[in-house]
């Protein structure tokens, strides 16, 4: 067997690793497993690459290079990934992502830079400059996409006057740009596009804002998957046309399947700049005059000793009030008690769907307590007390009632079905939507305001003496 | 040179319906780990840096592929660490929780 075939069969080897692995992380039993096979089959793949021939026959060259660069990437990414906290896991894909973006994009440039002076194929010209655009627009993106949820700048949309035209300006220029980069092959003109996609990647994610971060950090992800598979085509690479399609094929469908999470489609998601109208004025009085209940901790604890059902919504709030250890610490208490407690997770509660499992996962509380939407609201109905805590959006009933709520057909978890209400709310400012929450004025509520872990340490206090 | 676009093409369109087709069942909690998963995957972009990279002739070849491969083991290293991260905590939990709860009362 040559060389080169064997180097393809671990090729082979790994791309079936990958399908795997996809296939795996779609179980929450084989799910870890899926990740590390995908790993091992990336081992292999760049182990072999390391033994592969340039096109002109040579081993490749640079090799001390090469090595150094990639030492530095896992001096930097180990310790990164392992250390920085659950709470700021979006905002890293996001840059991880980016960075694959970027390099999809570099591969293209340096291989049209290379092979310019054999004068390619117009179609291999097209397969460059889409990897070019994809994954600049891949990078600028989720650089941006990282600084708002890393609140380096505001999280919000940011909208100005013609933005949509504007953009559109941008696409239309880039898509002129390739042509006529196409009929003179010029390289000076690659240059030009590099710098319009980057442009592009910022101007499409600025109006992109609050919650919608994530299904974007998602479509990003596909970009990224299709810019790889863009250079798999010029650098003739089945392993990179098949990883990168999958990832683009599988990306796009998942991003789908996260704005239906929220009842949404995805162009309303990409295009609507949702939740830039902040209606809600946040001072706690209604124009018909109606306010809020507020209460102690202690009031809350007791209501709770006296429960027989406790249903607990969390939201991002606790995780970024670090509270979800004292959250379970209350859950184990009050089951001590024999109160059945449950908690009720919205598929997009956290900053992304299924972030809030994880959050909990991390504070030991066990699988079986969670429950997804449509058997948390069934238990509701039944229950004493219904306990939000940093939870705002994903109960709140104008989702379900107000057909001019921005919100307006997603899901809701309903709080309002329980007996009793209790808001743990640091104030009365607004959630990720920036709109008004009627359940606050619900005559059932009652607000405990403060910090979170701070109230539920309280509560913990309470219960336990009770 | 016909043949060979056609090979890729078929490659293409094969893999998109497996992508589909292969996550078309995912609950919700899973989608943020799959899509850092997935994230990971597409780091084998750093094959294709190593490539550049190793058949680089001029300066601006070298520090264009250089950035490349550092920018991809990024992806790959970091991609594949925060997505076990997030899956070690799906698995461990039951024993962990009953773990935690013995020493407590220890």
């Amino acid at each position: 067997m040559s060389r080169e075939t064997l180097i393809d069969l671990l090729y082979l080897f790994s791309a079936t690793t990958f399908i795997l692995a996809l296939k795996g992380l779609g179980s929450p039993k084989r799910a870890r497993m899926g990740n590390g096979v995908a790993a091992v089959g990336m081992l292999v793949a760049i182990v072999a690459t390391f033994f592969k021939y340039t096109a002109d026959g040579h081993p490749l060259h640079h090799v001390w290079l090469i090595v150094l660069a990639m030492a530095i990437g896992v001096l930097i990414a180990v310790p990164t990934a392992r250390f920085v906290k659950m709470t700021a896991m979006p905002q890293l894909v996001a840059i991880f992502n980016g960075v694959g973006g970027g390099a999809a994009a570099l591969v293209s440039i340096t291989e049209f830079v290379h092979i310019k002076s054999t004068h390619p194929a117009t179609y291999v010209t097209l397969e460059v400059l889409l990897g070019v655009l994809i994954g600049t627009v891949s990078f600028s993106g989720s650089a941006i996409a990282f600084a708002k949820l890393q609140e380096l700048m505001t999280g919000r949309p940011i909208t100005y006057p013609g933005q949509q035209i504007l953009n559109g300006v941008f696409g239309l220029g880039a898509l002129v740009l390739i042509v006529t980069i196409l009929s003179t092959n010029s390289s000076a003109l690659l240059w030009v596009l590099l710098a319009l996609a980057f442009v592009l990647g910022i101007a499409f994610v600025l109006p992109i804002g609050g919650a919608d971060v994530p299904v974007l950090i998602s479509l990003l992800n596909a970009f990224t998957g299709l810019a790889v598979a863009a250079s798999g085509f010029t650098l003739g690479s089945n392993l990179l046309i098949v990883a990168g399609t999958l990832v683009g094929a599988s990306g796009i469908l998942l991003t789908r399947m996260m704005s239906k999470a929220m009842g949404r489609s995805l162009s309303n998601v990409l295009f609507s700049a949702f939740g830039s109208n902040i209606t809600a004025t946040g001072d706690g009085v209604r124009e018909d005059g109606r306010t809020v209940r507020s209460g102690s901790p202690e009031d809350a604890g007791v209501l709770m000793s006296f429960a027989s059902r406790v249903v607990i919504i969390p939201g991002y709030g606790l995780a970024v009030a670090q509270a979800q250890h004292v959250l379970r610490e209350l859950a184990e208490e009050l089951e001590a008690k024999g109160i059945e407690v449950f908690f009720a997770i919205h598929p997009v509660a956290g900053r992304m769907p299924g972030h809030m499992n994880v959050l909990l996962a991390e504070a030991n509380v066990p699988y079986e307590q969670l429950q997804e939407l449509d058997e948390a609201n069934s238990e509701l109905q039944t229950a004493d007390v219904a306990l939000v805590v940093g939870a705002n959006d994903t109960v709140n009933p104008a989702a379900k009632d107000d057909k001019n709520s921005p919100i307006y057909g997603m899901p809701i978890i309903n709080a309002d079905l329980a007996e009793n209400v209790l808001f743990l709310k640091r104030s009365m400012r607004p959630g990720f939507a920036g709109i008004e929450n009627e359940l606050l004025y619900n005559p059932k509520t009652m607000l405990i305001f403060g910090d979170a872990k701070d109230t539920l340490t309280k509560i913990l206090a309470t219960v336990k003496n009770g | 040179m016909g043949n060979v676009l056609l090979q890729y093409a078929t490659v293409l369109m094969l893999t998109i319906f497996v992508g589909i087709e292969i996550i078309a069942k995912v609950p919700s909690i899973l989608h943020t780990p799959l899509m850092s998963g997935s994230n990971a995957i597409h780091g084998v972009i750093l094959v294709g840096s190593m490539l550049v990279l190793g058949s680089a002739n001029t300066n601006l070849e070298e520090i264009l592929g250089f950035l490349a491969v550092l920018f991809a083991t990024l992806n790959v290293v970091g991609g594949f660490v925060v997505t076990d991260r997030m899956l070690e905590m799906f698995k461990a939990k039951p024993k962990a929780a009953v773990k935690k709860t013995d020493e407590v009362a220890q």
